[in-house]
């Protein structure tokens, strides 16, 4: 080829758009059809422990997508000086770094919640998304692409863990986002209805045997199936 | 006496696996048979046992506040617990090298045995996890060297169960959706119910 095909074929190709349809599937995807608890079996470790009531839940999401989209966005941009020997080091370094800062930063303006999520805020570090991401992902693509592969799959882990807490929280403590619903509902009924609360639901069992039953659905309804 | 109790509290009542949800992805993983259930666990209990009891001295030593005044008095006020994640990960990093490099040197047997679990151990939640709970517990060297190999030995009993039961299970009539992962957080669920009951003794 001279160097006047090449100019021209380089010429040719337009811009991506900034959300066309690959670029939307990859945002979309991690939602349903390849949803990282419920399909990949990723990030399990720490999704289940904070899912008792909905607030730490909801701050454990939004740490959880701030890395995962962070570390995407780095690593991704030193993709082509890392040695591929020495990844997994680089990698937990970054990652590290990342989820220090967001301990640091709940540490200093939500006390009460970096008390309540204690080490599970560090356990970010080896949550399997980030680094199934880092390496799947990020290592082989363009910066803005990883950032959105990281924003669908941290999205994906999201929307899983917050329905786990909701169920959770609605059926342990009879609360959602701490509004005491269950006393809303017996007020209604008259002082002789009470709405018991179940012991099981705040226990590690309840998050197992909740998620259990939210991948089964979840099965059922895309018909993946496991062999 | 009281490392004793912390060891049974370690492997039962405060299991890594049913109490703290941590080391589930490997757990889910790795328990499809018997064996390869068995060398992950002893993979866990060994670099737990080495890990936490390290990572010890170095939360003590260096990032604890007041931690470097062994050097000097001038060193006291200095406080280096934002870096507990990054010196902890990587004590780990490099301690399960060094364990892979070890075991490789002077025991191919068991370094053949243990194949990939080896490196992968190093982002297995349960391994931060215990000596993060370390930190948090304030343990002494001991207690944490106990805590480290009964939570390992823990983790190890939990998947091995899992395994076992999920090789009978191959044989039972599952429905579609439930199969694989559906099931198996059930199976855990019902199990972490059967180690609820241990919680009720008192040590």
């Amino acid at each position: 080829m001279s160097a006047e095909t090449i100019e021209k074929a380089i010429e040719k190709k337009p811009a991506e758009a900034l959300l066309s349809k690959r670029r939307k599937k990859l945002v979309t995807d991690p939602l349903v059809d390849e949803n990282p608890i419920t399909i990949q079996v990723l990030g399990i470790c720490s999704a289940l422990a904070v899912t008792t009531q909905m607030k730490p839940t909801l701050v454990m999401a939004i740490s959880v997508i701030f890395v995962v989209v962070m570390s995407n966005l780095v690593i991704s941009i030193m993709r082509n000086t890392i040695p591929s020997r020495v990844r997994i080091i680089v990698q937990l370094a970054v990652v590290a770094t990342l989820v220090t800062l967001v301990s640091e930063v709940l540490r200093a303006f939500a006390y009460d919640m970096y008390k309540e999520l204690a080490v599970f805020v560090g356990l970010i570090i080896t949550n399997c998304i980030v680094m199934g991401r880092l390496e799947a992902f990020a290592l082989g693509n363009k910066p803005y692409d990883s950032v959105l592969d990281g924003f669908g799959s941290a999205l994906g882990y999201s929307w899983i863990i917050l329905t786990v807490a909701f169920f959770r929280e609605l059926w342990g403590s009879g609360s959602v986002f701490g509004i005491p619903v269950f006393d809303y509902v017996s007020g209604i009924f008259g002082p002789d209805f009470k709405l018991a609360t179940n012991g099981l639901m705040v226990s590690p069992v309840g998050a197992f045997i909740i998620l259990g039953l939210i991948v089964w659905v979840q099965r059922t309804k895309t018909g993946y199936v496991e062999h | 006496m009281e490392l004793f109790n912390l060891g049974i509290r370690s492997i039962f009542i405060d299991n890594m696996v049913f109490a703290y949800f941590l080391g589930m992805c490997s757990f889910l993983a790795v328990s499809k048979k018997v064996s390869t259930a068995l060398g992950l666990g002893a993979a866990v209990i060994f670099v737990l046992t080495v890990t936490v009891p390290v990572n010890w001295l170095l939360n003590e030593y260096v990032l604890k506040e007041g931690a470097l005044s062994w050097i000097s008095a001038d060193l006291a006020s200095i406080d280096l617990t934002f870096l507990r994640f990054i010196m902890f990960i990587a004590i780990i990093a490099s301690m399960v090298q060094l364990v892979e490099m070890v075991v490789e040197k002077f025991a191919p047997a068991l370094y053949g045995a243990l194949g990939i679990f080896l490196p992968l151990i190093a982002v297995n939640c349960a391994i931060l996890g215990g000596s993060l709970f370390m930190a948090q517990r304030d343990y002494t060297l001991a207690e944490s060297a106990v805590y480290g190999f009964g939570s390992g030995t823990g983790f190890c009993l939990a998947i091995v169960a899992l395994a076992a039961i999920r090789e009978k299970l191959k044989y039972s009539h599952v429905p579609n959706g439930l199969k694989g992962l559906g099931i198996t957080m059930l199976l855990t669920g019902l199990m972490g119910m059967a180690f609820m009951s241990f919680m009720g003794i008192d040590l």
